[in-house]
């Protein structure tokens, strides 16, 4: 039975992580560059370089000394978003809507009071959130404002959406929908619904949570198939041009719709998880088998991006 | 060569090496493969009782030389007043002794220590052709008809001796044979007369004489078997039944004409043979064997080392078994715990405390520990001093485990001790972290998961035959480690992705 369903994933293309690790990522994304994704910091430099848009950064925070001035560091922003820089799977992020006279509030809309908020940050430069524990430096970036298209689509959190960038070419790609399971995260492992994009026209496929098929939104009720991403082409553009940015040949790119800025890039991955075959009910393998086998690769963007929608794309190209 | 090759080579390569280490010891060295095999080992002596006359006195005596099936391993003669010499060449060792006046009636005594060894020899050098022996008639045309007959009868050397020994029976109806045989009456004459009649045809031959090593005995008798030579290597017959080759627990003392004592100068009441067998332990065995032949991958094990330094090895040698349960746990089967090699740790303190009590242990310091750790987080401590309070939380409750175990007069409660302390820090500030970001199902259920790889990791490493192959052929981990490399590109679908996948499985139906 075992060797049976290992045979129907081989036939349905589905990559797994020993083969994502061997074939993908120890292959074409080179240690030297890791620093680039793995310090979000670094990255958000690295991307503003070459032009792409990113959530502003209002603070780094390197030292414990350093809280004390916090106010002074946080200007007059009474909304921002904490991040440890080395932070992985969502871990460690903490969302602040709103400032009071002594305290903040959370996207729960909860309060955190100052000292709360100064052990956190001490939490994160210790280390506490980074892969192996090694003191981290903690990011303060300004609060992204969904795109109102996507409020009937989430709970609380900011929806994203996910990108695998292979070679510069778009993949494949979902977007993540916090649900109220998963504390307003878009991170599919916390309960967050995960659903497929179509790469050429930017509408979404079926949702799915965990494994299982969903049609619309726990919280929300509102269907999830066939809603339009908004900037699609840009989008694809934009995950496309990170292979240049960072250099990284098997890329996750997660990208953010501010309501007002238009995509902006959150963050790089460069061991993106494999749940994006569950939101696009397909696996990976067929498509990166076929970007591998291209002789000559493009140099521009552009004409990668026209490439993957020309080979990828499901629904009629709406470009 | 390409990356895939070198992964081959190397994989096979490492296995290879580590079965060859193996099996060389084994069949070369005689080290057991399963443990507790015991082997036999045998004390033999030589009594020579001698009386005097007059005069100096010499004695010499036979000792036994090199040859296949068994070697000397220890030797030691007890001779006091004598003096003694030993003439020695591949084949032929001999002790003389001398003393000027011999007062009275004395024992002098050869012990030797002989065990089996694997090695073939060579029996002795290639011989010159023997002169056809000068008999008087009727003899002479007797000798001359019997070869013919035999030479009619058979097709080549290794035949015609067979032969030859067949038609020496005591019943034989044929007239030259009861001629040959009315002057033999025991089994020395019986090789003799045999060498002779193959001389008449030119075979060489060689008396082999020897003893039979089986049970205890007082005295054993010396037997002789004939050798022939047949032009490339020299064949064994029993003189008597005509059996071909040495029996397997024939001790060849050894070879040629001369008798197995001689004195001059004194009278030589008595020898007598005796043998003793010992039971040992095969393993004891080769240990023995190994250092008389010198070899050097025979060196190849921590049985040399002083014995603390062995017991510390017996545990380290086996990490990496448990590492390779950890791979397949991990790559194959896609289990998470907290920890890499965590669990290794910690079942190697199991391996101390037995399995139940261990993780009852186990759960019990856990369990107080992220009580602690909850505790701290409340009270805002940065982390190295938060983990730095952990692991001195943890010290204090094992020392308050032992301490309270001894008093109820329990043993178990001190072998606490031999928990890996800051691996235990770890997975509680882990755990904990955990239990704040995904709930407490979540950290219980991987604080479980880990407990579990632990335990499997645990039952492989005591596995009593591992524990025996680590400590005498450490050359398997080189076969361990062939196997971690060759599943280091083991790139197809971990066991829990056909679980989290199997929405998809329904794509690939239809091939």
């Amino acid at each position: 039975m075992i060797l049976g369903r290992a045979a129907k994933l081989r036939r349905a293309g589905v990559l797994g992580i020993n083969r994502r690790n061997s074939a993908f990522t120890l292959k074409y994304n080179q240690r030297r560059f890791y620093p680039l994704v793995d310090d979000k910091v670094l990255c958000k430099h690295r991307l503003q370089e070459h032009g792409l848009a990113v959530p502003e950064l209002i603070a780094v925070i390197r030292y414990n000394s350093q809280v004390a001035h916090l106010d002074e560091l946080l200007g007059d922003h009474d909304e921002f978003v904490v991040k440890p820089a080395h932070g992985s799977g969502g871990n460690g992020i903490l969302v602040i809507t709103d400032r009071r006279q002594d305290y903040f509030v959370d996207s729960d809309g909860k309060p955190v009071q100052k000292a709360d908020l100064a052990h956190y940050l001490t939490n994160v430069t210790g280390g506490l959130y980074s892969l192996g524990g090694q003191p981290d430096v903690a990011m303060i970036e300004t609060l992204v404002h969904f795109d109102p298209q996507f409020a009937n689509l989430t709970y609380h959190g900011v929806p994203d959406i996910r990108m695998i960038v292979f070679k510069g070419y778009p993949v494949m790609a979902m977007t993540r929908l916090p649900t109220r399971l998963s504390h307003g995260k878009a991170n599919l492992h916390q309960g967050a619904i995960g659903a497929g994009i179509d790469l050429g026209s930017g509408i979404t496929f079926g949702g799915v949570s965990g494994n299982n098929l969903v049609t619309v939104h726990p919280d929300t009720g509102t269907e999830i198939a066939g809603f339009e991403v908004p900037h699609w082409s840009r989008i694809m553009l934009m995950a496309a041009q990170c292979y240049e940015a960072v250099g990284l040949g098997y890329l996750g790119v997660d990208i953010v719709l501010d309501r007002d800025l238009g995509p902006l890039i959150l963050e790089l991955n460069a061991r993106p998880g494999l749940n994006i075959q569950l939101a696009n009910r397909r696996g990976l393998r067929n498509r990166l088998d076929a970007i591998e086998a291209l002789g000559d690769t493009h140099d521009n963007a552009e004409q990668r991006v026209a490439w993957s929608v020309q080979a990828f794309a499901e629904n009629e190209a709406d470009l | 060569m390409t990356r895939n090759r070198q992964w081959i080579v190397l994989t096979l390569a490492l296995i290879l090496l580590g079965g060859l280490i193996f099996t060389y010891k084994v069949v070369r060295l005689g080290f057991p493969a399963w443990p507790d095999e015991l082997s036999d080992q045998w004390l033999i002596q030589a009594r020579l009782d001698v009386r005097p006359i007059e005069g100096p006195a010499r004695l010499s005596l036979m000792l036994p030389a090199r040859s296949s099936g068994f070697m000397v391993s220890k030797e030691n003669f007890i001779s006091r007043g004598f003096g003694l010499t030993i003439e020695e060449d591949p084949f032929r060792r001999q002790a003389d002794w001398a003393i000027r006046r011999l007062p009275e009636d004395r024992a002098l005594y050869y012990r030797a220590t002989v065990i089996g060894d694997t090695r073939d020899r060579r029996f002795a050098t290639k011989p010159d052709f023997p002169d056809p022996p000068r008999l008087e008639e009727p003899f002479a045309s007797a000798l001359h008809d019997f070869i013919e007959e035999v030479r009619a009868e058979s097709a080549d050397i290794e035949s015609f001796a067979a032969e030859v020994l067949d038609r020496l029976r005591d019943d034989s109806q044929d007239e030259n044979v009861r001629l040959f045989l009315s002057d033999t009456d025991n089994k020395l004459e019986r090789a003799e007369l045999a060498q002779t009649l193959l001389a008449g045809a030119r075979i060489p031959t060689l008396l082999v004489h020897g003893i039979l090593l089986q049970n205890d005995a007082s005295s054993v008798p010396i037997e002789t078997l004939l050798a022939v030579h047949d032009g490339d290597d020299w064949m064994i017959f029993d003189p008597v039944t005509g059996h071909r080759g040495k029996p397997d627990n024939f001790l060849i003392w050894y070879r040629g004409d001369d008798q197995l004592a001689t004195v001059e100068g004194a009278r030589l009441h008595d020898v007598q043979l005796s043998v003793k067998r010992k039971v040992i332990s095969s393993l004891d065995l080769a240990k023995q064997r190994t250092e008389l032949l010198g070899s050097a991958i025979g060196g190849l094990s921590i049985l040399q080392l002083p014995i603390q330094t062995q017991s510390v090895y017996e545990v380290l040698l086996l990490v990496p078994f448990g590492i390779l349960v950890i791979v397949v746990l991990r790559n194959f089967v896609g289990v998470s715990s907290f920890g890499t090699f965590a669990p290794v740790l910690i079942a190697l303190a199991f391996r101390e405390t037995e399995l139940l009590k261990g993780i009852l242990l186990f759960v019990l310091i856990v369990s107080l520990g992220l009580v602690f750790r909850f505790y701290l987080e409340r009270l805002r401590m940065l982390l190295v001093p938060r983990l730095a309070a952990v692991v001195t939380i943890v010290v204090l409750l094992m020392t308050a485990i032992s301490i309270l175990s001894d008093r109820m007069g329990a043993e178990t409660g001190l072998s606490v001790s031999l928990f890996p302390m800051v691996i235990i820090s770890m997975v509680i500030e882990r755990m904990s972290i955990v239990w704040e970001e995904r709930g407490a199902g979540t950290a219980i259920r991987e604080g479980f998961g880990s407990l579990a790889i632990a335990a499997l990791t645990y039952l492989v490493m005591t596995i009593d035959m591992l524990a025996y192959w680590v400590t005498v052929f450490p050359e398997v981990n080189l076969v361990v480690l062939g196997l971690i490399i060759a599943l280091g590109r083991y790139t197809g679908m971990r066991l829990s992705e056909m679980l989290r996948f199997r929405a998809l499985a329904a794509a690939g139906d239809k091939p």
